[in-house]
C-alpha cells in the first residue's frame, strides 16, 4: 500500500465533479448528467479498491496504528491565544471496519442515484452541483476522524440536500426542506456543543512533547488524555458527561430518526424527488447511528454502558411504533418513510446489545436497509413517474401491466420484511440473536419480534392493494420498468441477494472493529469504574 | 460406498429444483416449453431421493450421516468467543424417507399439473414456484440445525403465498396468500423466540449439539421451566405451519390456489413441515410442553371435524380433515407416539394428495365448479377418478387393508395407552369421535360427488375422465395407500419394516425428572445410560394392552361412520333437510366453522389496524403537531418580537417625531408670517416678562 | 420758568417710540412700517443725546446718536430696496399679504 490518498481523492473527487459542472455551460445537460454518473461510478471503484487493499485482521475504533488509508496532517493551526493556548485542527481520515462499510454502501447508493437523476429536468446545472456536493459531504462524515472535520462535513451535507428538497422537490417542499433543515440545525447545535465542551476537557501531547486541546476523536476516546478541570472530563468530580452524552446522542438521534425526533423524514420523503429519498434513506439516515458507533460509543463509554436499556426501548419503539405508522398510510412513499423509521429501530436494538452479534447485525442492518429502501424508493418512483400518484388505494392490479417491475417489488419488499435468503434477515436475525444474548436488552429483543410480524402485515397489505386483485382500468396502459430502472434496480437486488445467501464477506469486514469496539467498552467501563466518576 | 457419497445426493435433491425455479423463473417469457426443463428437474430429483432412500434404508441404515460447513463466523468475540455459523445436512431414516414423500409427490404434482394448469397466462412461472416449494420443502427435511430450518421455513412461506395467490387477479385468492404468510408468521414469531432461547444457551443452531448439551445438564436459564417453555415456542412454528388451532384460519382460505398445489403444500408436504418439525425437536420436549401438544392436537383435530360436515366445497372439506388429521399426528407426538405420528405422516401425505388430486379431477371435468351440490353421479364418468378417491376416502377413515388404518390405530392405540398411564381420557375419547366423524363427512363427500344422479345436467355432459398425466398420480398414490408396501400384516403394523426398521425409536434428552413416568428408564437401563431407550416397560405394556380394544373401537367407529354417511345421503333414510333445520344453531356454527374468522377480524384484525390508525393520528398530529408547535410558537413569538420592535420601539421614535410634529402644528398659527404680529407677540412678552421680573 | 429738563425728553423720547411702535405695528403700507422704525431709531436718538446732556457719560451719547443715524440711513436704503424687491415681485407693499415666510 503505497501513501496514495485514495480516502481524499474518493471524498473530494465530487467537488472537483462540481467545479467541472458549474464550468459546463446550462445547455449542455447531457454533459451534466453524463459527467455526474461517470464520478460516481469511479467513486465505486475507488470504494472497490479500497475493498480489495482492505486488512481484515486491523481493528480500528480508538487506535491509530490499526486504522487503514490514514492521511493526517495540521490543517489549522493557530498559535498566540494566551487564553487557550495553540489551536490546532487536524485533517484526518482513515478507514476501519466500521466506516468501511458505509464508504461502500455511500459510494453503491449515490451512483445509484445519479443514474435515478437522469429523469431531473429543472436547472439540470444546480441539481448535478448540489448533488455532487452533497456526495463529498456524505462521503466526509464516513472517512473522517477528526471531531472538526466530521463536523465540517456533516454541515457540508445539509445545505445541498436543503436546496435538493426545496427546489426540486413536491407540492410541500418549502415546507419539508424548512423542516429537514431545522430539525438536523437543531441536532448540529448539540453536536457542536459537545465537541466544543470534549474540545476544552482533552489534551494530545504532540511530538515535540507540548500539550494542546484536540478535536482528534482518537485522542479524546483515551481517558488519559482528559484533563482535569475539563467540563467533560471523568477527572473532574462535577462534569457533565452525562448531559453531554445525551446532547450527543439528541443530535444522531435526529438523524437516524429516533422516536419521537422522527416526523421530519416522511415529510422529506414525500417531498423529496426519487434520488433524493434514496440518498436520504440510503445514507444520510446511517450517518445518525454511525455518529453514535463512532463518537458516542468510544468517547462515552461508561455511559453507554449505563443507557444501553433505554437505546433498546428506543429502538424497539421505532420498530413497532414505526410498523404500526406504516400500517396507517395512504401514501406509497410515507409508507416506505415509516417502514425506514422501523427499520432503523433494529439498529439501534442491535447497537445497544453491546456484543460483538448485535453492533455486526447493527452495522450489516445498516448496509442492509440502505440498499433495500434504496430499492423501495426506487420502485415508488418507478410508478410515480407513470401513474403522477401515490395514493396506494387508487392502484391495483398491477402485477398483470408490469410483471417484471412487480418482480423487482417482490424481492424489495419481502428483503424488507426479514426473508431468509435476502439480505434483511441475516442482520435482523443478527439483532435480535445479539440483544437476546444481553441481559439488559433481552426483555425487549423479545417484544421486538412483533415488528417481524407487522412488518408482514403493512408490506404483504401494500403489495396486495397495489399489485396484486383485479387491474385497474385506469392503468392499463402503463408500460413496465425501461432499462434505466431496470439497470438501477439490478445491482442492488444482486447485492440483496448475495449478502443474504452469503453475508460471511460483509461480517468479516467488520467483524476485528466490532469487537475490538465491545472489548474497549468493557474495558473502559472498568476504567472509568476506577476514576469513580460513576 | 461411502456415507458422503449420499451428502452430495443430497445436495442434488436441494439445488436441482432451486436450479428449476431460476432458470424456468427467468426464461418463462421467452421459452414457452421451459417448463418441461421444470419437469424433468423434478423427475431427476425424485430419482436421486429414491437413491437415497434405498442406500440409507439398505445400507446406512443405522447411522446418522452429518455434515456441514461454515456460513459465517464471529471469532474471537469478546462475550461469546468463537462463534460459527454452520449449513449443514443431517440424513437418517426419517429424512430418508420424508424426502423421497416430498420428492415423489412433488413431481407426481408437476406431471399432474402439466394437464391441470394448462392454458394457464402465467404457465412457466407456476412451475417455477413449484420448483422453489421443492426446494425450499427439502431444506427443512435435510437440515442439520434449527437456523436453517427456520430460514428454509419462511422459504415455503414464500412459495406457499406466491403459490396461493398465483390467481392473484382474484381478491379472495390475493387475500388468502396474505392471510396465510402472516397467520403463519404469528407461528413463526414463537419459533424464532425459541430460536434465540437455544442460541443464546447453547451458542449454536445445531439439534445434536443442543441434544447433547441439554444431556450434558445446561437448560435454558438454568431451570426445567425454561426447557419447556422453549419447546412450546419452538412448537409455535409447528401450530402455525401445521394450521393448528388456534392459527388454523388460514389453511381452509389457501384452497384459493390452484388445486394440485393444494394437494403438494397444502396437504401432503409443508403442512407436514409443522410435524416434522416436532419430530426433530422432540428430544428437548419436556413433560409439560408435550401435554400442551397433545392438547394443541386434540382440539385441532375435533374443531376442524365438526367443521368439514356441513362444507358443500369439495377442497374445503379436504381442506378441514387436513388438518384435522395433521392434528392426530401433533396429538400422537404429545402422547409420545412418535413413531406413529411420522407413519401417519407419510400414509396421510399419500393419501390425502391423492384425495386432492382426485378432487382436482373432479374441478377440472366440471369446468372449475367446486361445490359439490352441483355435482353427482360423477362415478361412470370417472371411473378411475371415482376408485382412488374410494380407496384413499377408506385410508383416511381408517379400514383395514389401508395404510390409514395401519398408522391411526396406532395412534389411537398409543393414546389409550397414554391415557392408562397418565389418567387423560379426553384423547382417546376425541381420538375415536374424530374418526367418527372423519369416515362421516368423507363418505358424505364421497356419495354426494359420485353417488346419486347429477344436479347440474349442463356441467355432466361434459364431464370425462381426466388425461393421462392425471390419472397416473392418483393411481400411484392410491396405490401407496395400500397396507401392503408398509407391512405384511394389515391388522398390525408394529411387525412391519416401516415401524420396526425404518422408522427409528425416538430418543429424550430432557432431564429425567422433566418426562413423563412411562418415559423414565428403567432402573435397569438407567445405570447404562442407554439414550436409544426412551419407553420404559410399562408403556409395552400399555401399548399391548391397547392394541386390540382400540383396533376395534377405531374399526367400528369408522364402520358406523360411513354407515351413517349412506344412511344419510345414499339411502336417504333420514331426511338431512329437516334435521339440519332442527339442530340450525349447531349447523350454522359448523357451517361459519365456529366464527374463528370473524372472531379474530373482529379482535386482532380490526384491532391492529385500529391501533394502527390511532398510531398514525398520533404521530401526525401529537408528534408533528408537537414539532409544527413549536415552529407555530417560535413563529408567533418572532411575529410578536417583531410587533414589538416595530409599535414600541420604533413607535417611540416615531412618537417623538409626530410630538414634535403635532406642537409644531400648534405653533404653526402663531407663525402668521406677519411681521407686525411678531411685533406685538415680542412687546407683550416684553411687557409679561417685566412684570414678572419686576 | 419751567426749565427744561431729563424727563421732557424722556416724555417726547417715549412719544416718539410709541408712535413709532404703533406706526410698526398698524401700518400696512410698508413704508409707513419703515417710517415707524425710522421714529423709533430718532426715540432712542434723543434718549442717547438727553443722557449725554444730563449723564455722567462725557460725548458717547451724542456719538451713539450719530452712529445711530448713519446706520439708520444705511438700514433705510437696504430697506427700500427691499420694499421695492417686494413690490416688484408681489405687486404690493401691504405687509399682511407678504406672509410667504409662513410655508
Amino acid at each position: 500500500m503505497t501513501n496514495f490518498p485514495i480516502l481524499s481523492l474518493i471524498t473530494f473527487l465530487p467537488i472537483l465533479g462540481m467545479i467541472v459542472v458549474l464550468l459546463i455551460p446550462k445547455k449542455q445537460e447531457l454533459a451534466i448528467k453524463g459527467l455526474t454518473i461517470i464520478i460516481t461510478a469511479i467513486q465505486v471503484v475507488l470504494a472497490v479498491v479500497l475493498l480489495l487493499n482492505y486488512n481484515y485482521s486491523l481493528g480500528g475504533i480508538n487506535d491509530i496504528k490499526s486504522f487503514q488509508f490514514i492521511e493526517k496532517f495540521r490543517w489549522i493551526e493557530i498559535t498566540g491565544f494566551s487564553w487557550i493556548g495553540k489551536i490546532k485542527i487536524d485533517y484526518f481520515l482513515g478507514v476501519d471496519g466500521l466506516s468501511m462499510p458505509m464508504v461502500l454502501l455511500t459510494a453503491i447508493v449515490t451512483f445509484i442515484a445519479s443514474i435515478s437523476s437522469w429523469t431531473i429536468d429543472k436547472s439540470v446545472k444546480g441539481y448535478f452541483a448540489m448533488f455532487l456536493l452533497l456526495d463529498t459531504g456524505m462521503m466526509g462524515v464516513f472517512v473522517a476522524l477528526d471531531f472538526f472535520l466530521f463536523y465540517v462535513f456533516w454541515e457540508l451535507m445539509l445545505l445541498p440536500m436543503y436546496f435538493l428538497i426545496g427546489i426540486w422537490g413536491g407540492p410541500r417542499r418549502e415546507y419539508a426542506a424548512i423542516k429537514f433543515f431545522l430539525y438536523t440545525l437543531l441536532g448540529s447545535v448539540l453536536i457542536l456543543l459537545v465537541m466544543i465542551g470534549l474540545y476544552f476537557s482533552s489534551m494530545e501531547t504532540l511530538a515535540d512533547g507540548t500539550r494542546v486541546f484536540t478535536f482528534n476523536m482518537l485522542e479524546m476516546m483515551n481517558p488519559a488524555n482528559y484533563t482535569a478541570g475539563g467540563i467533560l472530563s471523568p477527572l473532574n468530580p462535577n462534569n457533565l458527561r452525562f448531559i453531554a452524552y445525551i446532547g450527543l446522542f439528541i443530535g444522531f438521534a435526529i438523524k437516524i430518526p429516533m422516536f419521537p425526533f422522527h416526523t421530519w423524514l416522511p415529510d422529506a420523503h414525500v417531498e423529496a424527488p426519487t434520488a433524493i429519498s434514496v440518498i436520504l434513506a440510503g445514507v444520510l439516515l446511517k450517518m445518525g447511528t454511525y455518529g453514535i458507533l463512532r463518537v458516542s460509543y468510544p468517547i462515552f463509554p461508561e455511559i453507554t454502558k449505563d443507557l444501553t436499556w433505554y437505546i433498546a426501548l428506543f429502538g424497539m419503539i421505532n420498530i413497532i411504533y414505526g410498523a404500526f405508522c406504516a400500517m396507517a398510510q395512504k401514501d406509497f412513499k410515507k409508507l416506505i418513510a415509516y417502514s425506514s423509521v422501523s427499520h432503523m429501530g433494529y439498529v439501534l436494538l442491535g447497537m445497544a446489545a453491546l456484543n460483538t452479534m448485535g453492533i455486526s447485525g447493527a452495522i450489516l442492518q445498516m448496509f442492509n436497509h440502505g440498499t433495500i429502501t434504496a430499492m423501495l424508493f426506487l420502485i415508488v418512483g418507478v410508478i410515480y413517474d407513470r401513474a403522477h400518484i401515490r395514493d396506494l388505494d387508487s392502484f391495483g392490479g398491477l402485477g398483470r401491466q408490469m410483471p417484471v417491475y412487480t418482480g423487482f417489488v417482490t424481492v424489495a419488499f419481502f428483503a424488507a420484511i426479514g426473508l431468509p435468503g435476502l439480505s434483511g434477515f441475516i442482520s435482523e436475525a443478527l439483532v435480535f440473536l445479539g440483544s437476546f444474548g444481553n441481559d439488559i436488552t433481552r426483555v425487549l429483543a423479545v417484544v421486538s419480534t412483533l415488528g417481524i410480524l407487522l412488518g408482514a402485515g403493512y408490506m404483504l397489505w401494500t403489495l396486495q392493494r397495489v399489485f396484486l386483485g383485479p387491474l385497474n382500468e385506469k392503468w392499463a396502459s402503463l408500460k413496465d420498468m425501461d432499462f434505466r430502472e431496470f439497470a438501477m434496480l439490478v445491482p442492488l437486488s444482486a447485492i440483496v441477494i448475495f449478502l443474504g445467501v452469503y453475508p460471511g464477506p460483509m461480517l468479516k469486514l467488520m467483524n476485528s472493529s466490532v469487537n475490538t469496539m465491545v472489548e474497549f467498552i468493557e474495558k473502559a467501563q472498568s476504567f472509568y469504574q476506577s476514576l469513580g466518576s460513576l | 460406498m461411502d456415507s458422503q457419497f449420499l451428502i452430495n445426493t443430497s445436495l442434488y435433491v436441494l439445488f436441482l429444483p432451486l436450479l428449476g425455479f431460476v432458470v424456468t423463473l427467468l426464461l418463462s417469457k421467452k421459452v414457452k416449453s421451459v417448463y418441461l426443463f421444470e419437469n424433468l428437474v423434478l423427475i431427476l430429483t425424485f430419482i436421486a431421493s429414491v437413491f437415497i432412500l434405498y442406500n440409507k434404508l439398505a445400507i446406512f441404515s443405522d447411522t446418522k450421516i452429518v455434515s456441514d460447513v461454515e456460513w459465517f463466523s464471529f471469532p474471537n468475540t469478546p462475550i461469546f468467543g468463537d462463534i460459527s455459523i454452520k449449513l449443514g445436512i443431517m440424513i437418517d431414516n426419517i429424512t430418508a424417507m420424508m424426502l423421497f414423500v416430498v420428492a415423489l409427490i412433488s413431481m407426481l404434482v408437476h406431471l399432474y399439473s402439466i394437464a391441470y394448469m394448462k392454458g394457464d397466462e402465467r404457465y412457466n412461472r407456476y412451475f417455477a414456484y413449484l420448483g422453489i416449494f421443492t426446494f425450499s420443502m427439502n431444506g427443512i427435511v435435510l437440515t442439520h440445525n434449527i437456523l436453517m430450518m427456520y430460514i428454509f421455513w419462511e422459504l415455503v412461506g414464500l412459495s406457499s403465498y406466491l403459490l396461493i395467490g398465483f390467481w392473484f387477479e382474484k381478491k379472495s385468492a390475493a387475500d388468502a396468500g396474505k392471510k396465510a404468510f402472516i397467520v403463519n408468521r404469528i407461528g413463526d414469531l414463537g419459533m424464532f423466540a425459541g430460536i434465540l432461547i437455544l442460541f443464546f444457551t447453547y451458542r449454536t443452531f445445531s439439534f445434536s449439539e443442543i441434544f447433547a448439551s441439554i444431556e450434558a445438564g445446561i437448560l435454558p436459564f438454568n431451570s426445567t421451566f425454561w426447557l419447556g417453555i422453549t419447546g412450546i415456542l419452538l412448537f409455535g412454528g409447528a401450530i402455525g405451519k401445521s394450521a393448528q388451532f388456534p392459527l388454523h384460519v388460514w389453511l381452509p382460505d389457501a384452497m384459493e390456489g390452484p388445486t394440485p398445489v393444494s394437494a403438494l403444500i397444502h396437504a401432503a408436504t409443508m403442512v407436514a413441515a409443522g410435524v416434522y418439525l416436532v419430530i426433530r425437536i422432540f428430544g428437548l420436549l419436556t413433560a409439560d410442553a408435550m401435554l400442551f401438544i397433545a392438547v394443541i392436537g386434540m382440539i385441532s383435530s375435533f374443531i376442524p371435524a365438526t367443521i368439514a360436515l356441513t362444507q358443500n366445497d369439495i377442497k374445503k372439506v379436504l381442506a378441514y380433515s387436513t388438518i384435522s388429521q395433521l392434528g392426530y399426528m401433533i396429538m400422537a407426538l404429545g402422547v409420545g407416539a412418535y413413531q406413529f405420528a411420522f407413519f401417519h405422516l407419510v400414509t396421510h401425505a399419500f393419501f390425502k394428495a391423492a384425495l386432492f388430486l382426485g378432487s382436482g379431477s373432479v374441478i377440472h371435468a366440471m369446468h372449475h365448479e367446486q361445490d359439490i351440490r352441483y355435482m353427482g353421479g360423477l362415478r361412470k364418468k370417472m371411473p378411475l377418478t371415482y376408485w382412488t378417491f374410494v380407496i384413499s376416502s377408506l385410508a383416511i377413515a381408517g379400514i383395514p387393508l389401508t395404510s390409514g388404518f395401519l398408522s391411526k390405530d396406532g395412534i389411537l392405540a398409543s393414546s389409550l395407552a397414554f391415557a392408562n398411564l397418565t389418567g387423560h381420557w379426553l384423547f382417546p375419547v376425541t381420538g375415536f369421535l374424530v374418526a367418527l366423524l372423519t369416515a362421516f363427512y368423507m363418505f358424505r363427500l364421497i356419495i354426494i360427488t359420485f353417488h346419486g344422479e347429477p344436479r347440474d345436467h349442463h356441467k355432466f355432459e361434459y364431464a370425462h375422465e381426466s388425461p393421462f398425466v392425471m390419472v397416473m398420480p392418483l393411481i400411484v398414490l392410491a396405490v401407496l395407500s395400500i397396507f401392503i408396501w408398509y407391512t405384511p400384516n394389515p391388522f398390525n403394523a408394529d411387525q412391519g419394516w416401516v415401524l420396526s426398521k425404518w422408522i427409528e425409536k425416538p430418543v429424550l434428552h430432557t432431564p429425567v425428572e422433566t418426562r413423563f413416568d412411562f418415559m423414565k428408564p428403567d432402573s435397569e437401563n438407567f445405570s447404562h445410560n442407554n439414550e436409544h431407550i426412551i419407553y420404559s416397560s410399562t408403556y409395552s405394556e400399555a401399548m399391548h394392552h391397547a392394541h386390540y380394544p382400540a383396533m376395534f373401537i377405531s374399526l367400528f367407529v369408522a364402520l358406523s361412520g360411513i354407515l351413517l354417511a349412506f344412511v344419510f345421503y345414499h339411502w336417504k333414510k333420514v331426511d338431512v333437510d329437516t334435521l339440519t333445520e332442527k339442530v340450525k344453531p349447531l349447523y350454522n356454527f359448523s357451517f361459519n366453522k365456529w366464527y374463528f374468522d370473524e372472531f379474530y377480524d373482529k379482535t386482532f384484525v380490526s384491532g391492529t389496524l385500529m391501533l394502527s390508525k390511532a398510531l398514525g393520528w398520533f404521530d401526525l398530529k401529537v408528534i408533528d403537531g408537537i414539532v409544527d408547535g413549536a415552529a407555530a410558537a417560535t413563529k408567533s413569538l418572532s411575529f410578536f418580537v417583531g410587533n414589538f420592535d416595530k409599535i414600541v420601539i420604533d413607535g417611540l421614535v416615531n412618537l417623538t417625531a409626530y410630538l414634535s410634529g403635532f406642537f409644531g402644528l400648534l405653533f404653526r398659527r402663531i407663525q402668521t408670517g406677519k411681521v407686525q404680529t411678531y411685533i406685538v407677540l415680542v412687546i407683550f412678552s416684553i411687557v409679561i416678562l417685566l412684570f414678572i421680573f419686576r | 420758568m419751567v426749565t427744561v429738563g431729563l424727563t421732557h425728553f424722556l416724555v417726547i423720547s417715549t412719544l416718539l417710540f410709541s408712535m413709532g411702535l404703533y406706526a410698526i405695528i398698524t401700518r400696512k403700507n410698508a413704508v409707513m412700517v419703515l417710517m415707524g422704525v425710522e421714529l423709533i431709531l430718532n426715540s432712542a436718538n434723543i434718549n442717547f443725546i438727553a443722557f449725554s446732556r444730563f449723564g455722567n457719560f462725557g460725548y458717547n451719547g451724542q456719538l451713539i446718536a450719530l452712529f445711530v443715524i448713519v446706520l439708520a440711513a444705511a438700514e433705510a436704503a437696504i430697506a427700500l430696496a427691499i420694499v421695492l424687491n417686494i413690490y416688484k415681485n408681489l405687486s404690493t407693499v401691504n405687509v399682511d399679504e407678504v406672509d410667504n415666510l409662513k410655508d
